[in-house]
């Protein structure tokens, strides 16, 4: 977890609020940073976490989560942290057959129908379970990222419909949160990608959006960070609060500063 | 003979060499190989395979892409385990290039091949594959021939030397534990180089003839059957660790041509909303899932100029590790473009991965270009000095004094 994030953020590890549904969104540049930042955050707070890795595999967030102070590999063996990690799935699923159903079995399938398989997974990894043991403080629910999903031929209203039902469960029922990054293709014009980040976006009570400088690439400042707080749980906040900041990201923090009124010179 | 055993003692010691660097270095953190299955314990058995090296900046296993120009502007080299895209330029004449390069790369190392290609017979690409400049330690087996003569002609009997000396390469393979070696694209590569090599060859119209049951899964049979070629390869061979009678110390290098085109039964280049316009991205997802897995390292080329979906080139990108676009000005308005006029063409960086890391290493330089000589695909940055000011600096130096 960053503690520079944490300050914009106003949030600590102690004081995480609970039944939020937070979206985290990259245009143009890499936003797999906020998604390290998020599961080492979580992992301090002492939260049951349920990791959909479908983008990486399980040692390069462990890599990154010991230069964050996490050990996932510890976690994962006391029972915080559950993966399901999506490139050893696949080749295990397209090679191998397997009888008894597996979350991402629409990579068999010609049609990919609707991510039920997934969602059964989801809610019986975060089931909580009285059994009178030291209790993880709530569930959180952090996929990484749901834009694979589209690729590999799944409809973005089926992937809607998979977070409103992770949302009522696990945010609802279970007063927990979920985390999933979405990417931006910009210009590219991916109808299937702007209908799921539309959706999204009116879904979720806090937006993170790292957007690549509009001027290009740059040495110092690898890009822009925009904070939105949606849906307020007070109403007495002001609605719709957003922030900017620049951001230089670097080997175990991330240093973050106004946006500079200025032209940027050196 | 004298040749081959100056040669062999000349790579053992630079073997050892890599292996004793490498084992100082453990201590100091601890250094994960490849996502390899077997890959716990087996630190000390990854360092000493052959052409490879680990990166400077967390220790990841890299391969040479065969022009070391390349690798520099990669960080260093491709990490075994990804994927590097090559976005074909128009024409299609100067990505087989890069792609024999990493193939020759991958024989003059040791590494087995694995070769895919819709179009042409991997065996005759194989026989195209550009010769291998000498390396060091045929350098210092010819030193010693050569130690009456003053240090002067020497350095002039090393550069033109190189040159001379490819008729005496014939003896016995070469194997080299260099990182990266340069190649003349005007010779083919020897063939005793080849005959040594282990390879495979995927040529799809043979293994799409056979029995055709396919079942229903939204991948194009072309894809499919490649994808169970790799798998299989991946897996007698030993490459995945997961085999228990073969444990494998080598890196296979998978070279797929022209991924993408109608040639191999993929609509994606012809129409914008095709049926089939999942599978490429499927195909790239699963084959990702097969290289962190094992101890492979893979190029494509893909013309994603005939691509008429744009979304699609996002995901590709998107789930590629590394990319790298080839524009070159053939037919286009640069061609007359004074600026580009010793240039064939211009390479774009588009992608490169963070492993294991937060941070990457990537080139100051984004103005990059490329030009084919006679002998050698060179890239430089599109930034010079300007040359404007130099008579003025000489005349100012000329005109002042200096002070006492």
């Amino acid at each position: 977890m960053f503690p520079e994030l944490n300050n914009l953020l106003n949030t600590t590890p102690e004081g995480a609020e609970q039944g939020k549904l937070t979206l985290l969104c990259d245009a143009k540049t890499d936003g797999s940073f906020l998604v390290h930042h998020f599961l080492s955050f979580y992992l301090k707070a002492n939260c049951k976490v349920c990791f959909v890795a479908l983008v990486q595999s399980f040692s390069h967030y462990n890599m990154v989560g010991q230069k964050l102070g996490v050990s996932l590999t510890t976690a994962r063996e006391r029972g915080q942290l559950v993966v399901l990690e999506g490139l050893k799935s696949a080749v295990d699923i397209f090679f191998r057959p397997q009888e008894e159903p597996h979350p991402l079995q629409f990579l068999r399938e010609a049609n990919a129908g609707d991510l039920q398989p997934l969602y059964a997974f989801v809610r019986d990894a975060l089931e909580p379970v009285d059994c009178g043991e030291a209790a993880w403080r709530c569930p959180v629910l952090l996929v990484d990222d749901l834009s694979v999903l589209l690729s590999l031929g799944v409809g973005p209203v089926a992937v809607l419909d998979f977070v409103h039902y992770c949302r009522a469960t696990v945010c609802r029922e279970w007063k927990g949160n979920v985390v999933a990054l979405v990417h931006d293709s910009g210009d590219a014009e991916d109808e299937e990608s702007d209908v799921l980040l539309n959706g999204l976006s009116h879904q979720s009570h806090l937006i993170l959006r790292a957007e690549g400088l509009a001027t290009g690439f740059c040495k110092d400042v690898h890009g822009q960070l925009r904070i939105l707080w949606r849906r307020p749980l007070q109403p007495t906040t002001p609605r719709d609060r957003s922030l900017t900041y620049q951001y230089k990201i670097q080997d175990k923090s991330i240093f973050c500063c106004e946006p500079s009124s200025e032209p940027y010179s050196l | 003979m004298a040749a081959a055993g100056t040669c062999g003692t000349g790579t053992r010691s630079t073997g050892s060499m890599v292996a004793a660097a490498s084992t100082n270095n453990v201590t100091s953190f601890q250094r994960r190989g490849p996502r390899a299955s077997g890959a716990d314990s087996g630190c000390s058995r990854l360092v000493s395979i052959a052409g490879t090296r680990p990166s400077v900046r967390n220790g990841q296993l890299l391969v040479s892409t065969g022009l070391p120009a390349l690798d520099q502007l990669l960080g260093g080299g491709l990490a075994v385990g990804t994927v590097l895209l090559i976005e074909e330029d128009k024409y299609n004449i100067y990505s087989p290039l890069l792609f024999k390069y990493f193939l020759a790369e991958g024989i003059v190392s040791g590494h087995a091949l694995l070769v895919a290609s819709a179009k042409e017979d991997p065996a005759d690409i194989l026989q195209k594959l550009p010769a291998p400049l000498i390396d060091d330690s045929y350098k210092k087996e010819c030193d010693e021939d050569v130690c009456s003569h003053k240090m002067e002609p020497d350095i002039k009997m090393k550069i033109a030397w190189r040159y001379q000396l490819l008729p005496k390469m014939e003896a016995g393979p070469v194997s080299s534990s260099r990182f990266g070696h340069y190649y003349d694209i005007s010779k083919r590569i020897p063939q005793e180089l080849i005959e040594t090599s282990k390879w495979h060859g995927f040529f799809l119209p043979e293994k799409i003839s056979s029995a055709f049951n396919v079942e229903s899964c939204s991948l194009t049979p072309g894809y499919m059957k490649l994808l169970q070629f790799i798998q299989n390869i991946i897996y007698k061979e030993g490459f995945d660790g997961s085999n228990p009678q073969k444990k494998q110390k080598n890196i296979l290098r998978i070279g797929i041509q022209n991924l993408g085109s109608p040639l191999w039964g993929d609509d994606i280049c012809c129409t914008e909303n095709c049926d089939t316009s999942h599978s490429l991205t499927k195909f790239l997802y699963i084959l990702r899932g097969l290289l962190r897995t094992s101890l492979s390292a893979c190029i494509i080329t893909m013309p994603t100029h005939l691509i008429q979906n744009k979304a699609v080139i996002a995901r590709v990108t998107n789930l590629s590790d590394t990319v790298v676009g080839l524009e070159s000005f053939i037919g286009s308005e640069k061609e007359t473009n004074p600026l580009y006029k010793d240039y064939h063409g211009l390479i774009h960086i588009r992608q490169i991965p963070r492993l294991n890391n937060l941070i990457y290493d990537i080139s100051d330089v984004k103005d990059l270009a490329f030009k084919l000589k006679k002998k050698l695909f060179t890239i430089e940055s599109l930034l010079r000095a300007p040359t404007l000011f130099l008579p003025q600096v000489v005349s100012f130096a000329r005109g002042c004094q200096r002070p006492s």
